[in-house]
């Protein structure tokens, strides 16, 4: 029998990791011990984006939302909303400042305000099911690349398309296919496509997420770009640190290959193509397209200089096409709607030259101090203001914003000054930060930006491969000022000496690791150069972060001896009698600062 | 599952879709049972039961079933709503099975009202 309804459950890795697969099974016990399993289906989606509030699931077609379910609201849920049909209002999401709940998913300013092209079947496909691929167009794109169009006419729409490279450097995906394709017909060799899907920024989640929730479109997208380069084979370069969407990602291939959507003769054409999986082992360098190569092959992970390309002499010298999951997810789509539908969306006119614009979407994992965090889908060109205050519904607590990293770890920080800035490759580029592929961090004034740049150092320190003198050399000497500095150790001539570096490492660097490593450095020099200066020169964090140049105190005309402080201390810096102001031990406080919240009366004191 | 060639390819989605009809609101009609504890106790579980499998049978994939709560006329259950994409909904009353399948061919599919269980056509307006 046909269902009626159906209950989506969430089972992206933020969901599964609050209890999301217990909820599905307790769900499905609770609809078939009501007599409901013929008429209500139970089916597991990927990441719905909204991650702050998981376990979240989807009743369908009444679209309500519900979110934050633990296995003891299943009965109320099935009771009252699938069985009676009356919505259970206290299950559902409440944004930051609004009155009262809200039902419907279109109506949660989370999700009305994005706009869904390469996360079209999140939350409505069951992505270990190529049929509910299928039901969504899926594979109409192949069907046209193999039958309707010629190579070249392919590579023509995704350059008139203006997509760019979602993975980090923004390279014009039809220029690179038809370097690829050029190459390999020039020496009469047979052309190899990747699919990078290392994702190595910390708290990076898009690509992750992309094939756990619609792991079709990657595959689809890259036969495609197979028949346009000429390849017949294919591999996806993935992290060993990803096992929900290695084995999502596995099965789809499988079902595509009992499908004949790859293999030999896709779609009974004469068209061959078939991909592998590719596990590497998480370096962050990887990431990069000559160590990637190298890992493909089973050598260490290192870069070379790229005098010659990859595109020409990749993989075992094979000319060879890289390109992100994201730039891949996107093909299907520009092959079926057309390239004017997509150069519609986004910033710019690409339509003479990809290079003068940003067109399509973007996708970002939103994290840091933002009420809203998850993983969002904007179009190109929307302002930063857009996504951190409507999307991300603004800062936590009514703290300020301060700044917002963008990029990955060699990405920038910008300034609330550039909160209408249009967030598109170009732009985020000329302000000294990057698109990467799509963190964004979010930061506010409890934040010390002398203290991210030494965060995101000493991630790239401990990652930088060691190849190159200017790279390693340069890293762990910016690491060492930089955590001088936080320590109230600077000296004068400390910044100087980071810029110099900085300088040197761009120029010298063998790989854009490196090269692009300063950039957390220069852009907080650019944008908060003061808060470096009060470190070195005053002894003092502003942001009052860095301990060693902090201190508490209790003001004894404030204090009234609650006691409150005494018990929030871990250390037993803090004495008194209740009633009676209280003393605090310098050389006992760790200064974690649990004394300053547990405070009602704001008689601690942070200097 | 044998090796699909484009023909195939079609025929797939063209099954497949109305699975995902459902998933993303777009569907030409949608028949609330109402299931308030009166309407389960009049019978409504049969009702919905025999709609299904009448949906089923024909094949249709565009039209959704849902379920709310009492209708507020207790007396008059099994009741069901019937909406056509921008038409008025009409209320049935006192439907039994059959009366439902009924309902299902003569206005969901060939668009024309059943005046005999029809209760009125429009709804309450709230707010
Ligand atoms: C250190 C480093 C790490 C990188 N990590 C990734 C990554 O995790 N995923 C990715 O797609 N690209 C990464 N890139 C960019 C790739 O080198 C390459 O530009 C990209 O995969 C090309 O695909 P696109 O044109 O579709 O963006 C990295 C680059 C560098 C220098
Ligand atoms: S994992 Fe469930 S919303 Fe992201």
């Amino acid at each position: 029998m046909a269902f009626r309804s159906h209950v989506l459950v969430c089972a992206g890795t933020g969901c599964v990791s609050c209890g999301s697969f217990d909820l599905g099974a307790a769900l499905e016990r609770e609809i078939a011990s009501r007599g409901l399993a013929d008429e209500i289906q139970v089916v597991r989606t990927g990441c719905q984006g909204f991650c702050a509030e998981g376990p979240v699931l989807v009743v369908q077609p009444d679209e309500v939302f519900y979110c934050g379910l633990k296995t003891s609201d299943v009965a109320t849920l099935v009771e009252e909303h699938l069985l009676k049909g009356r919505p259970v209002r206290k299950l559902m999401y409440t944004p930051p400042s609004a009155p009262a709940p809200v039902p419907k998913l279109s109506q949660i300013p989370f999700f009305a305000k994005q706009k869904l092209v390469v996360l079209r079947n999140r939350g409505l496909v069951d992505p270990e099911r190529i049929d509910d691929y299928i039901a969504r167009d899926g594979y109409e794109a192949l069907a046209k690349a193999v039958t309707e169009l010629t190579p070249e006419e392919i590579i023509r729409e995704i350059k008139l398309s203006g997509l760019r490279g979602r993975g980090g450097g923004g390279f014009p995906t039809g220029v690179k296919w038809a370097t690829c394709r050029q190459a390999a017909l020039h020496r009469g060799v047979e052309p190899v496509i990747v699919c990078n899907a290392d994702e190595g920024d910390p708290g990076a989640f898009m690509d992750r997420s992309i094939i756990e929730s619609d792991p079709h479109a990657v595959i689809e997208g890259m036969a495609i770009g197979a028949r346009a380069i000429g390849a017949r084979q294919g591999f996806v370069y993935i992290r060993h640190e990803y096992p929900i969407a290695r084995e999502r990602l596995a099965k789809a291939l499988d079902q595509a290959r009992d499908y004949g959507l790859l293999g030999r003769g896709i779609l009974g054409t004469k068209f061959d193509f078939d991909i592998s999986v590719v596990q590497g082992a998480g370096a962050f360098v990887c990431g990069e397209s000559t160590a990637l190569m190298a890992s493909l092959e089973g050598k260490a992970g290192e870069p070379r200089a790229k005098y010659i390309h990859t595109v020409e002499y990749g993989y075992k010298n094979l000319p060879t096409n890289l390109n992100n999951v994201e730039t891949w997810a996107n093909v299907p789509l520009i092959i079926s709607r057309g390239a004017a539908w997509f150069a519609s969306m986004g910033s710019g006119d690409v339509s003479e030259n990809p290079w003068n614009g940003s067109s399509g979407t973007k996708v970002f994992s939103l994290v840091g101090k933002v009420n809203n965090t998850g993983l969002i889908e904007v179009p190109m060109g929307i302002t930063l203001r857009e996504i951190i205050f409507g999307i991300g519904g603004g800062i936590p607590r009514g703290r300020a914003f301060k700044a917002v990293q963008t990029g990955g770890p060699s990405g920038g920080c910008l300034p609330a000054t550039h909160l209408d800035m249009p967030v598109d490759f170009d732009s985020l580029t000329a302000a000294g930060s990057m698109m990467g592929s799509g963190g964004m961090i979010v930061m506010d004034d409890q934040t010390c930006m002398v203290d991210v740049a030494r965060y995101f150092i000493a991630f790239l320190t401990e990652e930088s491969c060691g190849k190159c003198i200017p790279c390693r050399e340069g890293l762990r000497c910016s690491l060492d000022v930089l955590t001088r500095i936080t320590e109230g150790k600077g000296e004068e001539g400390d910044i100087a000496l980071l810029e110099e570096m900085g300088a040197v490492m761009q120029d010298a660097c063998l790989c854009a690791l490196g090269s692009s490593a300063p950039n957390p450095v220069m852009s907080t020099l650019r944008y908060f150069r003061d808060e470096y200066e009060a470190h070195v020169r005053e002894r003092r964090c502003p942001a009052g972060v860095c301990k060693a140049l902090i201190t508490y105190t209790i003001d004894q005309a404030l204090c009234d001896g609650c006691h409150a402080c005494v018990t929030a201390c871990s250390t037993g810096a803090i004495t008194g009698q209740v009633k009676y102001p209280h003393q605090l031990n310098q050389s006992l406080c760790i200064k974690c600062g649990a004394c300053l919240d547990a405070c009602k009366r704001n008689a601690v004191l942070r200097a | 599952m044998p090796r699909l060639t484009i023909d195939d390819l079609k025929k797939l989605r063209e099954q497949a879709a109305g699975t995902i009809t459902l998933r993303s609101g777009a569907a030409r009609a949608r028949v609330t049972i109402h299931m308030g504890t009166c309407g389960i106790a009049a019978g409504a579980r049969e009702v919905m039961a025999a709609l299904l499998k009448e949906i089923e049978a024909q094949g249709v994939t565009d039209v959704i079933v849902t379920t709310s709560g009492c209708a507020g006329l207790c007396s008059r259950e099994p009741m069901a709503t019937v909406e056509l994409r921008s038409q008025a909904p009409v209320k049935y009353v006192n439907l039994t099975p059959d009366g439902m399948v009924r309902v299902f061919r003569a206005h969901v599919l060939g668009g024309e009202v059943v005046t005999e269980s029809a209760l009125a056509a429009g709804c309450e307006t709230t707010g």
